[in-house]
């Protein structure tokens, strides 16, 4: 922080809690006109939990909040924004199906005196902003037809032009290419210079030296460390990040940890030269039978796309896959579940039904094996009940409404709806997210019998421990290319952080 | 070990029968306004509560009653079909069309034996569903637009049929099952009563029925579970279309007549016949027996305007007002599922 200024803002002490659990515990931050701070932690280390109390979206919150000087109490974000501080969201947060030009003024579109919008002089300005930020489109396009890194450029782009004092960015690179990642640096400079104060939230270390002053690191809703940029390196950060000691419950996995020798078993799914959009680009991996292969990477690596790549619900521009050697291309998700494909996304509510009895939940993958025309309601309670005692599903009931089970019950269901079909691939998307300690290593002990019966298993993951505590081999997804295969070597969260 | 077991059924009884007459709304409802009304006609008018009269009711809701089998499966996945009216004009014009008329009716028909004139007319309801099916499918029209333009292609099919005649011969077979009836009972009430119970046991015992309504309940889901929703989605639009084709068939033979316009009132009925008994329009909730309860609500409420002296004209609205009430339970069963489910 440059010396002798004033801070624009100043937090004292803030402590913020959801429904008991401190998100932020007495945290001390302050952002001088200028700078550009940059923010890191892990995920729920209370960075975005933060920057949401600085733009006014959460409300409740104890500590002092100061603006030049003077004690403010913002009631809503509308508050925040009247006070010039603005944010882009980690989600996009644009109206997809309005103009180039209408997403740049939203809510402020030039009017004449009648109150009509002027839309040749929106038309103009808004094409001039996008052109001193290097991007070059018709502002009278519809937004929903660019690509979504353009689109993230564009939000970014309003927000940076709104005149706000203070501007958050939170993870506004994990869509751009790298030439696009430049040109929001060179802006961001610029603005630097005019004397707006930035915060950068950023997974991406390297990114977040280059371009800040100030670097914060968050652990478990606490302030660990605020250094100057040049001051520190990207293998300091990530020990800062990740803590040393091990006060958590849990593996930390910050030792390492030796993954065995690949298994010379039959290859399941050979996939090869994948390529989506600006998504994922030439993605070559094979996964086998009795195998775990985990697939790390951050929010937007293109995770989620190879998963639904996988099970037929997307298309890839390029590319080809095969199943135990033949060649498939999936027009749906029944044609991937019938070369013995299976996918648990990593909503629960995108893949159960909530309002139907438990063991409809479980049959639903197996249905047409065990009746051709008539249902046999007796016979699918039955595999049901198995499966939740063998998963030790809590109530063990299977007539009760899937909803009124606790999530991480719901999450074996979900298991357990495939582990009667059996698949030969199960794709897993953040398989433990949001459990606790007792069914997370449910759901590990699952998985390890399901290798132990020959399934090949692909487990997709944000969070370093998931892909560490299951995975025998390890693939590291960057910027939707893959840039890392971890085999027969030590890992460790660190190593992991390092390469992505 | 054993207490684990028996604490869930003892928390379910602890949740006791406020809550789960709250679940069972969407049931309930229709029924006691059902018991609602027929009390009050019954109340109202001598001549509403007779069996003579009960007969007529079951007659009146017979067609509606066929149409709405289809349309509660296309319901039931929270998809709509519009066309259905229209559809079932075109089927009973076309059966029609195919049959031999007096010499004056002058519309340049081809006359065909009976069984071919019934099968040529099943068939082109199936393939109007069809082209339904794949506008909503492969094309990705919602339904709501697609059964829109249908509604007027199957109007426009029948208006180049008829030509603005009226056609009155049907075959044989159908003016029997239309307008004929057996030890007193009318055959368009057995032919309903038939389809009914057989739609109630698809949806009930059958995979399809199952997948029904998993669909409905959770389209994403459905697909997450690989299960093929496209076909099942196009399967609804066809079944819809030959219920409403065999509704037009019977109804034309029950009115003694085949024109254009004959059937534009069943539209909304039928919708109403499948919202009002408690299906929802959300998708996955409801069923055939709802539906039947939707009928009668209907069938009473129509039938019951005509025995007490009320300005015909004050009935339309009426009727408006009840079919709003039953949306109004429809949304506000579905918010208190969703509570519960929470």
């Amino acid at each position: 922080m440059p010396e002798g200024r004033q801070p624009i803002l100043e937090l004292q002490g803030i402590t913020k809690s959801f429904g008991g659990v401190e998100a932020l515990r007495g945290v001390d931050f302050a952002l001088s006109p200028g700078e550009i701070h940059g923010l890191v932690g892990e995920n729920g280390a209370g960075k975005s939990t933060l920057m949401k109390i600085i733009a006014g979206v959460h409300t409740e919150f104890s500590g002092r909040f100061l603006i030049d000087g003077q004690e403010t109490h913002f009631r809503s974000a509308r508050d925040a924004h009247s006070a010039g501080i603005a944010m882009v969201h980690q989600e996009l947060s644009v109206a997809p199906d309005l103009t180039v030009a209408e997403n740049v003024f939203l809510g402020n579109q030039p009017t004449n005196r009648l109150g009509l919008v002027q839309w040749r002089r929106m038309a103009r300005e808004a094409g001039e902003q996008l052109a001193r930020f290097g991007i070059d489109v018709d502002p009278m396009s519809r937004l929903g037809d660019l690509p979504i890194g353009l689109q993230q450029l564009i939000e970014i782009a309003r927000v940076l032009f709104s005149g706000a004092r203070i501007v958050i960015l939170d993870e506004p690179t994990s869509a751009l290419s790298p030439p696009e990642v430049e040109r929001l640096f060179a802006t961001l400079r610029r603005l630097r210079a005019e004397g707006t104060a930035i915060v950068f939230i950023s997974h991406f270390i390297e990114d977040i030296l280059r371009v800040s002053d100030t670097v914060t690191v968050f652990r478990n809703g606490r302030k660990v460390a605020e250094t100057a940029s040049a001051a520190t390196s990207k293998g300091a950060l990530i020990e800062a990040m990740i803590g040393r000691g091990g006060e958590a419950l849990e593996h930390s996995y910050s030792d390492d940890l030796m993954l065995p020798r690949p298994a010379d078993s039959s290859v399941v799914l050979k996939v090869d030269q994948l390529s989506l959009a600006r998504s994922l680009k030439d993605i070559s991996f094979e996964a086998r039978a009795g195998e775990v292969l985990g697939i790390y990477g951050f929010m937007g690596c293109g995770q989620q796309e190879l998963s639904r790549i996988l099970f037929g619900k997307l298309k890839p521009d390029a590319g080809t896959l095969a199943v135990e050697g033949k060649p498939k291309t999936f027009a749906s998700t029944a044609a991937a579940r019938r070369a013995g494909v299976a996918l648990v996304p990593e909503s629960r509510r995108a893949m159960l039904f909530h309002q139907e009895p438990v063991y409809k939940n479980i049959s639903i993958s197996i249905l047409d094996r065990i009746s051709a025309l008539l249902l046999k309601p007796a016979q699918e309670r039955d595999i049901a009940q198995r499966q939740v005692e063998q998963l030790q599903i809590r109530p063990p009931v299977v007539g009760l409404d899937l909803g009124m089970l606790s999530g991480g019950n719901q999450q074996k269901v979900a298991l357990a709806k495939w582990l009667t079909y059996p698949p030969k691939l199960l794709v897993l998307c953040e398989p433990t997210r949001g459990m606790d300690v007792g069914a997370k290593n449910d759901v590990i002990n699952i998985v390890r019998d399901l290798r132990a019966k020959g399934l090949a298993i692909i487990v997709l993951s944000t969070e370093p421990e998931t892909v560490l505590s299951l995975a025998d081999r390890i693939l590291v997804l960057k910027r939707g290319a893959l840039v890392r295969e971890f085999s027969n070597e030590p890992v460790s969260k660190d190593r992991l952080l390092e390469a992505a | 070990m054993a207490s684990s077991e028996t604490a869930p059924a003892a928390r379910q009884r602890a949740r006791g029968l406020a809550p789960f007459l709250r679940s069972q709304m969407r049931n309930i409802a229709p029924f006691l306004t059902l018991i609602f009304l027929s009390g009050f006609f019954a109340l109202a008018s001598p001549s509403f509560a007779t069996l003579d009269n009960l007969g007529n009711i079951l007659t009146q809701v017979s067609v509606t009653g066929v149409i709405a089998v289809g349309l509660t499966f296309v319901i039931l996945c929270a998809e709509i079909d519009l066309s259905i009216a229209s559809i079932a004009n075109v089927t009973g014009i076309a059966v029609a069309y195919f049959t031999v008329q007096e010499s004056y009716v002058n519309i340049p028909n081809i006359p065909l034996p009976g069984i071919a004139a019934i099968l040529l007319a099943i068939l082109l309801c199936a393939a109007l569903g069809l082209v339904n099916a794949l506008g909503l499918t492969v094309i990705g029209i919602p339904s709501f637009i697609m059964t829109l333009a249908m509604m007027q292609i199957a109007a426009g099919i029948s208006a180049l049929l008829v030509r603005g005649q009226i056609a009155y011969k049907v075959p044989d077979v159908i003016t029997t099952l239309g307008s004929g009836s057996i030890g007193g009972i009318p055959w368009i009430v057995i032919v309903a009563a038939i389809m009914l119970l057989g739609g109630h046991l698809v949806l009930t015992y059958t995979r399809f029925g199952r997948y029904v309504y998993m669909v409905g309940g959770n389209r994403e889901a459905a697909e997450y579970a690989g299960l093929n929703v496209k076909l099942i989605l196009g399967a609804v639009m066809v079944i819809s279309a030959v219920c409403s084709g065999i509704g037009g068939m019977l109804g034309v033979a029950h009115f003694g007549s085949a024109q254009q316009n004959e059937f534009d009132t069943y539209l909304l009925d039928s919708i109403a016949a499948v919202v009002v008994g408690g299906t929802s329009l959300f998708g996955g909730r409801g069923g055939i027996g709802n539906t039947i309860v939707g009928l009668f609500v209907l069938g009473v409420l129509n039938n019951g305007l005509d025995h007490v002296n009320i300005d015909s004209f004050l009935k339309i609205l009426i009727r408006g007002l009840i079919l709003l009430l039953a949306l109004i339970i429809n949304v506000y069963a579905q918010r208190l599922r969703e509570k519960a489910a929470e």
